[in-house]
């Protein structure tokens, strides 16, 4: 509490000292009177990034709303804020909040409830949203943050190089045809490999593809009673599937590909296909890209499920301890307004639009026109997607290719080291699923006696 | 030895002055002398031992960041965790044999450095630079350098000089972690080790090797017998500080390969089951367990590096 109080003293002494002189000039050292300072934590994402230059155009329409935009990276921002809401700091009024966050959040009552003032202003058209993408921020049908971003996964493949080969991708392809499509494309001569598959140990890298293939092989993490389920023969047959076809056809030193590594790869021309988040499209087809154009998109491949695609979004939630909860809204609902979709195309191009969260942005003209090689699968994956139940059976959480449990980072995080060992051949797929199962029950339990309370 | 004797002779020019009054003084000065020593004292064992006992009793607690509603006395159930979860004794392990490897292979480098950069040539001046700069590099980007122009599959510097020896590309990430994370601490801190043994040589009398080469010893036995046990001293601090710093390797793993494998350190496992897993209880016990580990580890090594010293001076005089 001191550390929050002495600046305020400081900008009283100030003031006081700027009333007592006449002096104007510095004006912005201190908090103005009449102006509410709004503290954002925001990930470092380039969609974040083109909303901090736009943030002058905010105080254009709000002058009595300062934002103070603290930028950080994705891991050191998931730790501040968590830190900051857990010990209910009320450092932050405004947090960019992933989507496995949100629903545990919203549950501990940690984020404010946003559903009534997202109803009630009729110009934010919340029905605009696409379904899944407004399921997956909301706990018991409440909505605990706004989404700003959106994205799910699908197969991007080199068109030229597979009408070199004189190989046909399928509309709809299952796992079983991109494994041996991946097994023809692959060319150790020309230091290419037949698909890019993220190998990096790690639940947001390895595992966001992996659970979306585990999901479609009828496997799932926990079942309905918290029971881990990660030695079971769905399951496995995913992973056995991941690490033989990585090893067979994927890029040589998979447990250093994460989403980056294989965006680089698949740029420079050194694999044919490649299996990841829907945002790499924009990267892909922009001006310069060695690839442009010469890239195609189908649907996540599939095995018994109809649809495999993942489900991420980043949203801003309002902190539950905020005291300008207010102030916070009105700048929430205009970062995730239309109107700012807008201004972006306007201001930076309509390739820079933070994409995958509005459904209206896929019938504008413009937008369409910027992104005609991935808008449609886009729009259609994105409102296909179904975060309640993604795989086969039934589960007790919401989220596509994360468990929304808070012990998941860990429980991912260390079967993935474990599946980095089968990656290697340092042992095999059932040993680590073994151990995956060991660390993954742990948390079910844990899971099974907190739910309980 | 001329430094050793320096002090010395300083010291026997003291007693002369009257012994009784002197000592009065002396006892005034260093009650002053702690007067002034006791706050930053004070400082110390408040920035340190504090936030040590803290941590004591957060290892003790049942907590959770993402679950504050299940905040309990946990007993001994985290140090359990510790022993029974696995994890600790073979990055307890990794470390021992990452660090001591890098430590072995860069002193040996930072040695074959030291000899080289000990004599006179052009451009010497930038040829020290040059072979400082991996230790002014940030960790983090010395890992990224290593990660994507040295190490990386198809386009790295490393696979691309085995492909001349027709070796065909390693995945060195994926099937050797633990080695690369050595390289990194190698190259890093080859320039430390030899700074400290360059600072050796230079203090090699030349008188006493010019003897040496007039009595008819060749530059071989001269490095053998007379540089080397001359530089004993200087590669224990070097092999103790090395130690101790790259003992605290964080950013490669991070940065390279996400402790899989045998890369997976001490430090990089305490900060996995602090901010990965928010068990804020298990990586309060796994802090706890490191540092009674460090502390036995420490006075076992200090002792013997002591002995070590003092066998050298007491053979010197």
């Amino acid at each position: 509490m001191t550390k929050r109080t002495a600046p305020a003293v400081v900008a009283g002494a100030l003031t006081l000292s700027l009333a007592v002189s006449g002096c104007a000039g510095f004006g912005n050292l201190g908090n103005e009177p009449g102006v509410t300072t709004v503290t954002l934590a925001s990930v470092n994402n380039p969609q974040m990034q083109d909303l901090a230059q736009l943030l002058p155009e905010f105080n254009a329409e709000h002058p009595d709303i300062k934002i103070n935009l603290i930028m950080m990276e994705e891991n050191d921002l998931r730790n501040a804020t968590t830190k900051d809401v857990a010990t209910r700091g009320g450092q932050y009024d405004v947090m960019t909040v992933g989507a496995y966050e949100v629903p545990i959040w919203g549950r501990n009552g940690w984020l404010a409830d946003l559903t009534d003032l997202a109803a009630e202003d009729s110009e934010y058209e919340v029905d605009d949203f696409f379904d899944p993408v407004i399921e997956g921020v909301s706990y018991q049908d409440r909505m605990y943050a706004a989404p700003f971003y959106g994205e799910s996964s699908f197969l991007m493949y080199r068109k030229d190089l597979f009408e070199q080969a004189g190989l046909e991708m399928p509309e709809r392809p299952t796992w079983q045809q991109v494994a041996d499509l991946a097994a023809k494309m692959k060319d150790p001569e020309q230091d290419r490999a037949g698909i890019c598959l993220r190998g990096k140990p790690g639940w947001g890298e390895m595992f966001a593809p992996l659970t979306t293939v585990v999901n479609t092989f009828g496997g799932q993490w926990y079942d309905m009673e918290w029971n881990a389920q990660v030695n079971q023969p769905g399951f496995t047959d995913a992973v056995e599937f991941y690490v033989e076809t990585l090893q067979e056809s994927g890029e040589r030193d998979p447990a250093s590909f994460g989403f980056t590594e294989c965006l680089n790869l698949f740029q420079q021309g050194r694999a044919a296909m490649w299996y990841d988040a829907t945002s790499a499209a924009g990267t892909l087809e922009a001006e310069g890209s060695p690839v442009a154009g010469k890239v195609d998109y189908v649907a996540a491949p599939v095995n018994k499920t109809e649809e495999s695609g993942w489900l991420w979004t980043w949203n801003l939630g309002i902190n539950a301890e905020s005291q300008k909860k207010e102030a916070a809204w009105e700048f929430v609902s205009w970062a995730t307004s239309k109107d700012y979709q807008e201004l972006v195309g306007e201001e930076y191009g309509w390739t820079r639009v933070p994409p995958g969260t509005r459904q209206s942005l896929y019938e504008r003209p413009e937008y369409r026109e910027a992104s005609a090689a991935f808008a449609d699968i886009t729009a259609e994956t994105m409102s296909r997607v179904n975060p309640t139940q993604p795989g086969v059976a039934p589960q007790p959480w919401t989220g596509i290719q994360f468990v929304g449990i808070p012990e998941f980072q860990d429980v991912g995080n260390q079967t993935s080291q474990e599946i980095a060992d089968s990656l290697a051949g340092r042992q095999t797929v059932a040993e680590a699923l073994e151990k995956g199962q060991r660390i993954a029950q742990i948390a079910g339990d844990i899971q099974k006696r907190e739910a309980g309370k | 030895m001329t430094a050793a004797t320096a002090p010395a002779v300083a010291g026997d020019k003291k007693p002369a002055a009257p012994e009784i009054e002197k000592s009065a003084g002396e006892r005034g000065e260093r009650r002053f002398a702690r007067g002034i020593v006791l706050p930053a004292f004070i400082v110390a064992i408040v920035v340190t031992q504090i936030p040590f006992v803290v941590t004591i009793y957060y290892s003790f607690q049942n907590w959770n960041l993402a679950r504050p509603g299940a905040r309990s006395f946990a007993g001994f159930d985290n140090y359990v965790a510790v022993f029974t979860g696995g994890a600790f004794l073979p990055a307890l392990l990794n470390t021992v044999v990452i660090v001591g490897s890098a430590v072995i292979v860069s002193l040996a480098l930072g040695l074959l450095f030291a000899v080289l950069l000990d004599r006179q040539f052009r451009g010497r001046a930038v040829a020290r630079t040059l072979l400082i700069t991996p230790f002014l590099v940030m960790p983090a980007a010395s890992a990224l350098i290593w990660k994507w122009s040295m190490l990386d599959a198809n386009v790295g510097m490393v696979n691309w000089a085995l492909g001349l020896l027709q070796i065909p590309p390693v995945a060195w990430n994926t099937d050797h972690p633990g080695m690369t994370i050595m390289f990194v601490l190698t190259w890093q801190y080859t320039p430390f080790m030899m700074l400290i043994l360059l600072a050796g040589l230079q203090s090699q009398s030349g008188e006493v090797i010019e003897a040496a080469q007039v009595d008819g010893a060749g530059p071989l036995r001269i490095f053998r017998t007379m540089t080397l046990p001359h530089l004993r001293t200087y590669a224990e601090l070097a092999t103790l500080l090395g130690t101790v710093l790259m003992v605290q390797v964080f950013d490669p793993v991070n940065i390279m390969t996400k402790g899989a494998g045998n890369s997976k350190t001490l430090p990089y496992l305490l900060y996995e089951r602090a901010f990965i897993g928010q068990q804020v209880g298990e990586a309060a016990a796994y802090g706890v367990v490191t540092v009674i580990v460090t502390i036995i580890f420490t006075t076992l090594a200090l002792r013997t590096l002591f002995k070590v010293f003092t066998e050298e001076g007491g053979g010197g005089r």
